[in-house]
């Protein structure tokens, strides 16, 4: 029986002390009982069960953490942001690897008119300004996967600055009561990716893989406005998605075309902002909010005993659930920013000032692609909301879920029953189905015309809810729901029919 | 002696003035700007005068940044003359003027199509390693450490 523990909480945006059940005793030393904690897996702390958040102790006992992001998004673009060698993911080493991108000397860098167009495509859905003049700048440090000894970037102008995304997170135990969060874009900036280290300790060498070099990213830079890991989640989320509906980043966490950065402090409210720390490689959804907020905790706790925060860099242990100060890091980096010498200025333009008579190809129009932006996340759930009455959370869920929002648009064609209905089917039980037999929404082995018409069967009251929902029991590939069914249907027929005949019809409907 | 003198300040402030006229329109910041504004607060720190001195705390952060070795005293006095003879720019006034980012402004920056053209040579890349294993490159693991400064041979042989 686990005595209740006294341990930081979201509440809102401060965090508390509270008491929390079912922690388990602190281990050996403080960093230990936290690590223990992890291993219990206990998800967002704001879903914490508490037993009397009373009981908290407010005034000096009252902090608030300060969470900003800098996430890089690899661009889905065929070649790389400054060379023409292939992007792709999985694919002999070195083996789409140009002079360029290996560093030969005598190689220049060439700029892929795609990498512009999605970034300025990611900076109009994140209602930034887009700098019509932006500069190319030399960031150098040294480190074997990076083999110019420097990454081009954009520091001192970027393409996009000040722009805003809206998110929600919950603020109560039920799934309905979400609120709508903004966080600002600081900036939007065009950057080559380095090649890929693989560190082989045993015989203490690092093999390199330079086929991810040079390949384009959208690093995005969002103000600490966040205030714990579920916000940065849910802002994460909302990104990928924005993301994904554009076109311009496929998004995808575990195979690394999307990777957050975060900077996280601790202050009380009204005081000065606490030293920060950045966790890096946070390259799961899964472990996101969790290294976020272990990371908030270990800050609050180092403060709370005296100790202060050291102005480094720590990245996340998944196997332990906490953060570790990382190796290579000593003292802040001097990146010795330099303008890229090869490059002139990116100039880009709107309708007004196109330059007559110019190339289509060597010219951006700003408005162009504007009115070319495709439907946003944000604009999809307001039209379901609107067009079947649905709620927002529901709206939430229906895009969450790869295909299936076409799933449930499909289903919604063939059916004459009520859109609340197929909702209420599509994400209850479709879903709920589709989890436990661990399948993506493609991989479904109902289609949308059967849904359908199993839906029509108990709209007109053909059968019953109960029988509907053993079919899918039967789908499931639960022999023993099929004769429940016989029994059923023997029972509608008042025991007239012929139960092999019965079962020989079914099977033929179920197949179908 | 004083009137050789006086006449030489003369000339000296002459020639300034008028590189001052010349300058007025243009100046050329490029890639001094971000080292000039490190020198500048440099000596802000170390010595408010302008003095042209270096200290040894920043050649060893040098070294380690660009990873060069200055090797002797005389390298460092070379470094302070270098300063001081890009130091006389800031002689001019460029008030309001707009800096000149690159002097590539005037050109167009050339669009690529997104096609994917080069790649696939890994065999001749990888010629120039000096290890390979199994087509990757092989490193050392992480960055070696420089030695710290009382680690190192004091670096003052002439």
């Amino acid at each position: 029986m686990a005595a209740p523990v006294q341990r930081w909480s979201c509440v809102g945006k401060r965090w508390v002390l509270t008491y929390v059940d079912g922690g388990s005793r602190h281990g050996r030393g403080a960093a230990i009982g936290f690590t223990s904690r992890r291993k219990r897996g206990q998800s967002s702390v704001a879903q914490q069960p508490l037993i009397t958040a009373q009981k908290s102790r407010k005034g000096e006992h009252e902090w608030a953490a300060v969470v900003g992001l800098e996430i890089h998004a690899q661009i889905s673009s065929n070649s790389k942001l400054f060379s023409g060698s292939q992007v792709h993911f999985a694919a002999p080493p070195n083996s789409l690897v140009s002079f360029f991108d290996a560093s030969l000397p005598g190689t220049l860098p060439v700029l892929n008119r795609r990498c512009v167009e999605a970034a300025v495509m990611t900076g109009l859905a994140l209602n930034c300004r887009i700098n019509k003049k932006s500069l190319f700048d030399r960031k150098h440090y040294f480190y074997a996967d990076l083999p110019a000894g420097y990454q081009i970037t954009q520091q001192r102008l970027p393409i996009a600055v000040n722009g805003s995304l809206a998110y929600s997170v919950c603020v109560g135990k039920k799934p309905s009561q979400v609120s709508t969060k903004t966080v600002r874009i600081k900036q939007i900036q065009l950057e080559q990716d380095s090649g890929k280290s693989l560190h082989d300790e045993p015989r203490s060498q690092t093999l390199i893989d330079l086929n991810r070099a040079g390949v384009g990213l959208l690093e995005v830079v969002l103000e600490p406005d966040m205030s714990c890991g579920e916000e940065a989640a849910s802002a994460v989320r909302e990104l990928q998605l924005i993301l994904q509906a554009l076109g311009t980043s496929q998004a995808n966490m575990a195979e690394g075309q999307l990777r957050v950065d975060a900077n996280i402090s601790v202050h009380h409210p009204g005081e000065p902002l606490g030293v920060r720390t950045e966790v890096k490689n946070l390259n799961s959804a899964r472990f996101l909010a969790k290294a976020i907020d272990f990371e908030i905790e270990r800050q609050i706790h180092e403060l709370e005993n005296g100790r202060k925060i050291l102005n480094e860099t720590r990245s996340f242990d998944y196997k332990l659930g906490c953060t570790m100060p990382m190796r290579d890091k000593e003292g802040k980096q001097d990146y010795r920013f330099m303008p890229e010498p090869n490059l002139p200025p990116l100039l880009l333009h709107d309708t007004a000032s196109l330059p007559p008579g110019a190339d289509p190809q060597q010219v951006i129009n700003i408005d162009w692609i504007r009115e070319r932006l495709p439907e946003l996340p944000s604009e999809t759930r307001e039209k379901l909301i609107q067009q079947y009455g649905m709620l927002p959370e529901h709206s939430f869920a229906l895009l969450n879920e790869v295909g299936l929002l076409e799933f449930f648009q499909n289903v919604i064609k063939e059916t004459r029953a009520e859109p609340k209905k197929v909702t209420s089917w599509v994400l209850n039980i479709f879903l709920g189905f589709l989890k436990q037999q661990n399948l993506t929404v493609n991989e479904s082995p109902v289609t949308p015309s059967a849904l359908a018409e199993l839906l029509n069967l108990l709209d007109r009251k053909a059968i019953s809810s109960s029988a509907a929902k053993q079919v899918m029991d039967v789908k499931r590939g639960n022999p023993r729901a099929i004769n429940k069914l016989i029994g059923l249907v023997r029972k509608a027929t008042l025991s007239r029919a012929d139960p092999t005949v019965i079962k020989k019809i079914l099977e033929r409907k179920l197949s179908s | 002696m004083s009137s050789l003198l006086s006449a030489s300040s003369a000339l000296r402030e002459d020639a300034l003035r008028r590189l001052k006229r010349e300058m007025r329109a243009r100046a050329v910041k490029l890639g001094l700007r971000s080292w000039m504004g490190w020198r500048r607060g440099l000596t802000s720190k170390a010595d408010p005068q302008r003095s042209g001195r270096v200290t040894a705390e920043v050649i060893e952060h040098l070294e380690r940044l660009a990873l060069v070795d200055f090797g002797s005293q005389e390298a460092v006095a070379r470094l302070e003359k270098a300063i001081a003879f890009a130091d006389r720019l800031r002689a001019v006034d460029t008030d309001g003027v707009e800096p000149m980012e690159s002097v590539l402004e005037d050109r167009c920056l050339y669009l690529r199509s997104d096609n994917v053209v080069e790649g696939n040579c890994a065999e001749v890349l990888l010629q120039n390693a000096h290890r390979v294993v199994e087509e990757y490159f092989v490193a050392p693991p992480g960055n070696i450490s420089l030695p710290k400064q009382d680690e190192q041979e004091p670096f003052s042989h002439n």
